[in-house]
């Protein structure tokens, strides 16, 4: 009963289940861009390639402005993750232990912890207080709302760098007598900035990403993108939504790619 | 000298903006929102400042409008919690039963494709969970791709009504949060060491054998791991459950978002959320009791 062909790690209809898991994870989002070139009002039968719900998305005003909104929220709230956080990871990586370490992870940590619905009525609370008592009403609460939520996303590339670097090259500045900020300006610096572009590019994905909080934080006239699109979901939907998705998912899928490429260098 | 006496104190100087901003955008809130349970709530939604267990009492049971003394579970609240402790329950597990294979099929591919495995996993995870959603409705709705296709095929005359059931958030949940059972699952498989496959079958054991007495044991630990990453964000559900499951058909994160909305309820809703935080912290102290055991076992 010998089977040359034995393989120890083949388990029988494992194959056909992930097989059917992939398509099953690609074939509704195939669905959804194919249909955005649709040249029909269904979302079901196809009635030949046009370029028109696009056409109809770019000439959407309310779908222009909710978009820039949320591409300049997303660079303001990753820019200022990013800074504090290549700060707290300098300060909290390769010193060793002290005192109070494990409470700044923990709040670090904390908006990947706790449900995003619970974080959202919890900034509800605070902003209609504050908008009360200061009668301020602007963008600043959304972008400090998604600037704390983007700070464990943008920490984790950036610590993660810094973990694997070589502290041998900054003793080794530091033996040619350069003083910590040289050390910091000329080696640290640059080779930390892979890490640094890393942070930056999943804070902003995640900002782009994030309706729930910006959901309950804000004012009326701050819809993003997303949760214009939750809005729109409820009514009747026209391959414009369509078009408008495949859109935001190429963003998404070029951000991620590159996020990709830059962590993947790394290694080699 | 100066730097003795600095020694910590720079750390902490670096990570003070950061701090500031979490403690104000992120820590601080959920403080009020711990106070808020405790107060009586506002005509207009809001709050009055006084004291009252009101909101806690409220998401258990109810009042007679009549007769305050007559008091009886809070049937709706309840059947929302059961809602949503049975719908995550059953996507970690439609997680789990379709992840382990397709974790299996990736760790088992030579190492050269491995990687392209893995970022088609990872990519939907990276892409908008809303626009994910949407393109599962646009299966699932009455005039979407599956009704069209089996009333095509003469299957069906009249559509399958799929949105706006438990069965859609459940489809949902476990299409958004698939590759949070897969990652985990995998990493385990990456380190599982096949000689001792090889020794089980060795020794006669059948596949099933090799598969329950075997591999499972060692892939436990990504098991848990995983089960905890969907079970956390599925119990925290609130858009999947708001486009998919209509309004009859609520999970806690819309009963949360309700009080805060129409129901003008802020100390119930700052109650439930707090209920919600409960759940998903005792999750996490679940799981890290079990990590801490079996580290404690294995060394």
């Amino acid at each position: 009963m010998f089977n040359r062909n034995f393989s120890v790690s083949r388990l029988p209809g494992f194959g056909a289940v992930a097989v059917f898991t992939f398509v099953m994870l690609y074939l509704p989002i195939i669905i959804l861009v194919t249909f955005s070139f649709n040249a029909g009002v269904s979302q079901a039968q196809w009635e030949g390639f046009s370029l028109q719900w696009y056409q109809a998305a770019f000439q959407n005003d309310q779908v222009r402005d909710v978009s820039i909104r949320s591409l300049w929220l997303a660079l303001a709230a990753s820019g200022f993750a990013t800074v504090l956080s290549t700060l707290a990871a300098l300060g909290t990586t390769r010193v060793g232990r002290f005192p109070g370490q494990t409470m700044i992870y923990a709040l670090i940590n904390q908006p990947l912890m706790v449900p995003e619905i619970v974080t959202g009525v919890a900034l509800l609370i605070l902003v209609a207080f504050l908008k009360v008592q200061t009668g301020y009403t602007g963008m600043g609460y959304l972008v400090a709302a998604h600037t704390a939520f983007c700070i464990p996303f943008a920490y984790l590339p950036i610590r993660a760098r810094l973990e694997t670097m070589d502290i041998t090259l900054e003793k080794a500045a530091a033996d040619l007598y350069a003083d910590h900020w040289q050390a910091f300006r000329y080696i640290t610096l640059p080779l930390l900035v892979p890490g640094i572009l890393a942070g930056f590019m999943l804070g902003f994905v995640i900002s782009l990403d994030t309706v729930v909080i910006t959901e309950f934080v804000k004012s009326a006239g701050q819809d993003t993108l997303p949760t214009y699109m939750l809005g729109q979901l409820r009514r009747t939907i026209t391959p414009e939504m369509n078009a408008i998705a495949t859109l935001f998912l190429a963003l998404s899928l070029c951000i991620v790619t590159a996020f990709f490429v830059i962590t993947r260098k790394r290694g080699t | 000298m100066a730097e003795a006496r600095e020694r910590h104190g720079w750390k902490w100087l670096l990570c003070t903006p950061a701090l500031i901003v979490l403690v104000a955008a992120a820590s601080g809130p959920l403080m009020i929102v711990v106070a808020y349970s405790f107060l009586t709530p506002g005509n207009m939604g809001g709050v009055e400042w006084d004291f009252t267990l009101e909101a806690w009492f409220r998401v258990f049971f109810r009042r007679d409008i009549f007769d305050p003394d007559a008091i009886t579970l809070n049937q709706a609240h309840l059947g929302v919690f059961g809602r949503s402790v049975l719908l995550s329950l059953q996507t970690t597990l439609l997680c789990a039963v379709l992840g382990f294979p397709t974790a299996w099929f990736i760790a088992t591919r030579p190492p050269s494709s491995r990687t392209l495995w893995l970022f088609l996993i990872t990519i939907p995870f990276w892409t908008n969970l809303l626009i994910r959603t949407f393109a599962i409705q646009e299966v699932i709705r009455n005039n979407g791709t599956i009704n069209a296709v089996l009333t095509g095929l003469g299957v069906i005359d009249s559509p399958l009504q799929m949105m706006y059931t438990d069965f859609a958030i459940l489809l949902g949940m476990a299409y958004v949060f698939l590759p949070l059972m897969v990652l985990p699952l995998y990493a385990a498989m990456d380190k599982l060491d096949f000689r001792l496959v090889e020794a089980g079958y060795d020794l006669y054991a059948s596949r099933v054998q090799v598969l329950w007495h075997v591999i499972l044991p060692l892939v436990k630990p990504g098991f848990i791991a995983g089960s905890i990453l969907v079970f956390i964000p599925s119990i925290g559900a609130y858009v999947t459950p708001r486009v998919l499951g209509g309004g009859r058909t609520m999970m806690l994160g819309n009963l949360i978002a309700l009080q805060f909305g129409q129901g003008r309820n802020w100390p119930l809703g700052a109650a439930l959320a707090m209920l919600m935080l409960i759940i998903v912290v005792g999750a996490l102290i679940f799981y890290l009791r079990w990590a801490n055991r079996e580290e404690a076992r294995n060394v």
